[in-house]
């Protein structure tokens, strides 16, 4: 960028561009579910006059909205994390075959290294298996344009088209230069045309053959693609690359030569075929799977890949160096230190459930959300999480497999987002087919750990409007569950009770544990009275420790420290309350000495 | 006086960090270099370690600062400046806010916050400790503290004060300026003193 680009530029994230693109290319509807790192494309999208943008209950929801509104001509995004086109990928691979009326982008966010996801699959897979064009930006500059041009793309070519992002392009800021907004040229309207939009057998197959004509074309278009680019270096070595690992290597080999790739599907062969016949040495440079390498080495061109690349994980420059060898600087060791993983925040509901859950050793099933983290210790209550709703069928296939062996002794767990997203479908499969599990529905009314997205028991939309909120211990009956209790998991004993009798009844059960994510903004504006521990009166049980709230903190004492607290002779320590409290209260029925009281009452 | 750079952003989630990160990346940007930041969001969020990568120079291409090459660490917690010790490097430099929140093993008793980080890391690079919360606290704001800590680590950077001025000025909401104009000015006194 120049100078005066730079003053003129905007300091966007890639998912900030996105939405910017997607707002200059004309786009008038958007829909997607939550999900690191994709979640503030629509966050920002939605923030634009004259474009409509919701939250759907999953990406397949999301995605089926997006192809109605291209069949009736208006631009559309859509959005999701690489699982979510797992649960998208039934419309994606039919909608290959419909194509498009205005242009559908679907913009997926990997995540190599899963620092924040449960597996690291190289979506790149699905472009060539729906048969579609995949984008591939390796910057939120890129990001914005590629997206503008992924309309057009899908337009011209009737195709939906996915854009591919990671999380260092969705969650890294960087200069983007503004644009305008455009239209579509495609007008509004339904048209008739069950040819190309009723896929019956007799009707796919001739789309079948289409599909095959337009990858032929889109073949074509890639070889003269802008983004498909060579940088000339040193002729020794060449480096065909797309994405984040192409700035990688820029940064580890700036003086050799570069192909990159701004669209990975389909390549541009007789590119790639010219490329490699000018360099020494060819190599391909991707994160994860082998996805060029592959295609390169079928097209019968010698190149290495993954031989030295490392396929899982990020790449950086430094592991690029590594890996041909040329990174010889030391590093200071690391430092021996205790661990800081991620905790559930002070005053989360969910605390109050997993400690309960631990207490009455039940085998959990659980699921994706922030209460994920109720797997690691001291709450230490989760024993499976697969996917997004699979809480609910795994817990029925244990009671199916075990029958009165673990009767009483499995409980699933689901967050109230999760639930809708695909728990609802497990739980009639209970009821159906005659399952007795326990189904604990953990409802705080908000979509967590993706950073407080409404859902359909939430009662506001992605627009801030106030909507019809789903009553979710009515819908459990409806059913057929025949116990649904719903209780507040602050109270540790309530809690304890429901689960209880939720256990002990034959047939399905279904308890709801329902308080408000203390990082709601109403929640967070609630004036709280926090809790404070009378040093005194703790005997150092630790009791309180075993829920694992960051708000309670063991403070170590000698002899001579103790006495001056009026601790006990023999006492090594207290607890103690930071100014981090919420003023839940769950550790004060904990605390069998009294200790802990709020603050301004008896106790302080 | 360098023009490019790398700096290293790291504390525990909640502190402030983004906000840090913001305000500095605005301030290179005004300076006219090319700047790229990289974050994390989602589930490391949650209370836990967390870190922001920026670079800066005429061209940036990677996002992502590789160990043995921050050229500053801006930490916000001790325990943490010493977890990303392998990014630095010889000539690096620390501004570290001398404050420790304990992790969940120490919080809970099973562990023990290590005894003299930061003399740790004091013999590998150059540390400038500097007591943000203290500073936070006698502006009367204990929000602040982050751009206490902007302010000392702004001495480190090839351009003057008034340009980080500038840019909070621009970007900050005016009820919690004055403030964090105080803990800025007071986090480059307390290097000044050092």
């Amino acid at each position: 960028m120049t100078t005066q680009q730079q003053k003129d530029g905007l300091w966007l994230s890639g998912n900030e561009a996105i939405a910017l693109g997607a707002y200059e290319a004309g786009v008038r509807v958007a829909s997607g579910y939550p999900g690191t790192p994709s979640t503030e494309i629509l966050e920002n999208l939605v923030k634009h006059e004259g474009v409509y943008a919701e939250w759907a209950p999953n990406e397949k929801v999301g995605l089926e909205v997006a192809l109605g509104a291209s069949f009736a001509g208006a631009r559309v995004l859509a959005t999701m994390k690489h699982v979510g086109l797992n649960v998208a990928a039934d419309p994606l691979f039919t909608a290959s075959y419909t194509g498009v009326g205005g242009g559908l982008v679907v913009v997926n966010a990997d995540d190599p290294s899963m620092h924040s996801s449960q597996n690291e699959q190289d979506n790149r897979n699905y472009a060539l298996a729906a048969k579609i064009p995949m984008l591939e930006p390796s910057d939120p500059a890129e990001a914005k344009e590629f997206v503008k041009l992924a309309f057009a793309l899908s337009e011209e070519h009737d195709t939906p088209v996915l854009v591919r992002t990671t999380t260092r392009v969705a969650h890294v800021k960087g200069l983007v230069p503004r644009g305008e907004r455009g239209e579509s040229r495609v007008a509004p309207g339904l048209e008739k045309n069950p040819a190309k939009l009723v896929m019956l057998p007799v009707h796919a197959r001739a789309r079948r053959v289409a599909i095959a004509e337009r990858f032929d074309r889109l073949a074509a278009f890639a070889e003269a693609f802008e983004h498909n680019r060579v940088e000339w270096g040193r002729k020794k070595r060449g480096f065909i690359t797309s994405g984040v690992p192409y700035l990688h290597v820029k940064e580890a080999f700036p003086e050799d030569s570069v192909l990159k790739l701004g669209m990975v599907h389909p390549l541009p062969e007789a590119m790639i075929r010219a490329f490699a016949a000018e360099v020494d040495e060819l190599y391909i440079v991707e994160e994860l799977d082998p996805f060029i390498e592959t295609q390169v080495k079928a097209m019968g061109i010698a190149c290495t890949g993954k031989k030295i690349v490392p396929a899982i994980g990020e790449l950086s420059a430094r592991t690029l160096r590594a890996a041909f060898g040329t990174d010889a600087a030391d590093t200071f060791d690391a430092v021996d230190l205790p661990p800081r993983p991620p905790n559930m925040c002070p005053g989360c509901p969910h605390r109050g459930l997993f400690f309960n859950l631990n207490k009455l050793k039940v085998f959990v099933s659980g699921d994706i959300g922030c209460y994920t983290l109720g797997a690691l210790p001291p709450l230490a209550a989760m024993d499976t999480c697969v996917c997004m709703g699979a809480s609910i069928g795994v817990a029925h296939g244990i009671d199916k497999a075990l029958g009165r062996e673990a009767r009483g002794k499995v409980v699933a767990v689901i967050g109230d987002s999760t639930f809708f997203h695909s728990g609802i479908t497990g739980l009639a499969n209970i009821v159906y087919n005659k399952g007795v599990s326990t189904v604990v529905i953990l409802d705080n009314r908000i979509t967590g750990m993706t950073g407080h997205q409404p859902n359909p028991a939430s009662g506001a939309t992605l627009r801030g409007e106030p909507t019809h909120e789903i009553d979710i211990a009515a819908l459990c009956r409806a059913l057929g569950v025949g116990q649904v209790a719903t209780v507040n998991p602050h109270d540790l004993e309530a809690t304890e009770k429901a689960l209880r009798a939720a256990l002990d009844h034959d047939g399905p059960s279904v308890v709801i544990t329902k308080a408000p994510c203390v990082l709601i903004p109403a929640e967070k504006k609630r004036s709280k009275t926090p809790c404070v521990i009378a040093t005194g009166k703790c005997a150092g049980c630790t009791a309180c420790l075993r829920l694992g709230c960051p708000a309670i903190n063991w403070v170590t004492v000698d002899q001579r420290q103790a006495r001056a607290l009026g601790l006990g002779k023999k006492q090594k320590g207290y607890a103690k309350i930071s100014e981090m409290c919420n003023g839940c209260g769950q550790c004060v029925t904990l605390c069998k000495f009294g200790a802990i009281g709020k603050k301004g009452g008896d106790n302080a | 006086m360098r023009d490019s750079g790398n700096i290293l952003f790291c504390g525990v989630g909640g502190q402030g960090i983004l906000l840090a990160s913001e305000i500095t990346a605005h301030t290179l940007l005004a300076a006219g270099m090319d700047v790229k930041k990289s974050e994390v969001h989602g589930m490391a969020q949650r209370g836990g370690s967390v870190i922001a990568n920026l670079r800066y120079g005429p061209k940036v291409y990677s996002p992502l600062i590789d160990p043995g090459r921050a050229d500053i660490c801006l930490a916000f917690e001790k325990m943490e400046a010493a977890r990303y010790l392998p990014f630095l490097h010889g000539d690096s430099v620390v501004v570290v806010n001398t404050h420790a929140i304990p992790p969940p093993s120490v919080a809970t008793g099973k562990a023990a916050y290590p005894a003299g980080v930061l003399d740790v890391l004091a013999a590998k690079v150059r540390v400038i400790p500097v007591d943000a919360f203290a500073i936070a606290e006698s502006v009367g704001e204990i929000r602040a503290a982050n751009v206490a800590l902007v302010g000392a680590m702004s001495t480190l950077l090839p351009f003057d004060g008034d340009l980080f001025i500038e840019v909070m000025k621009k970007r900050l909401p005016a009820k919690i300026l004055d403030v964090n104009l105080a803990a800025f000015a007071q986090g480059r006194e307390a290097v000044a003193g050092t």
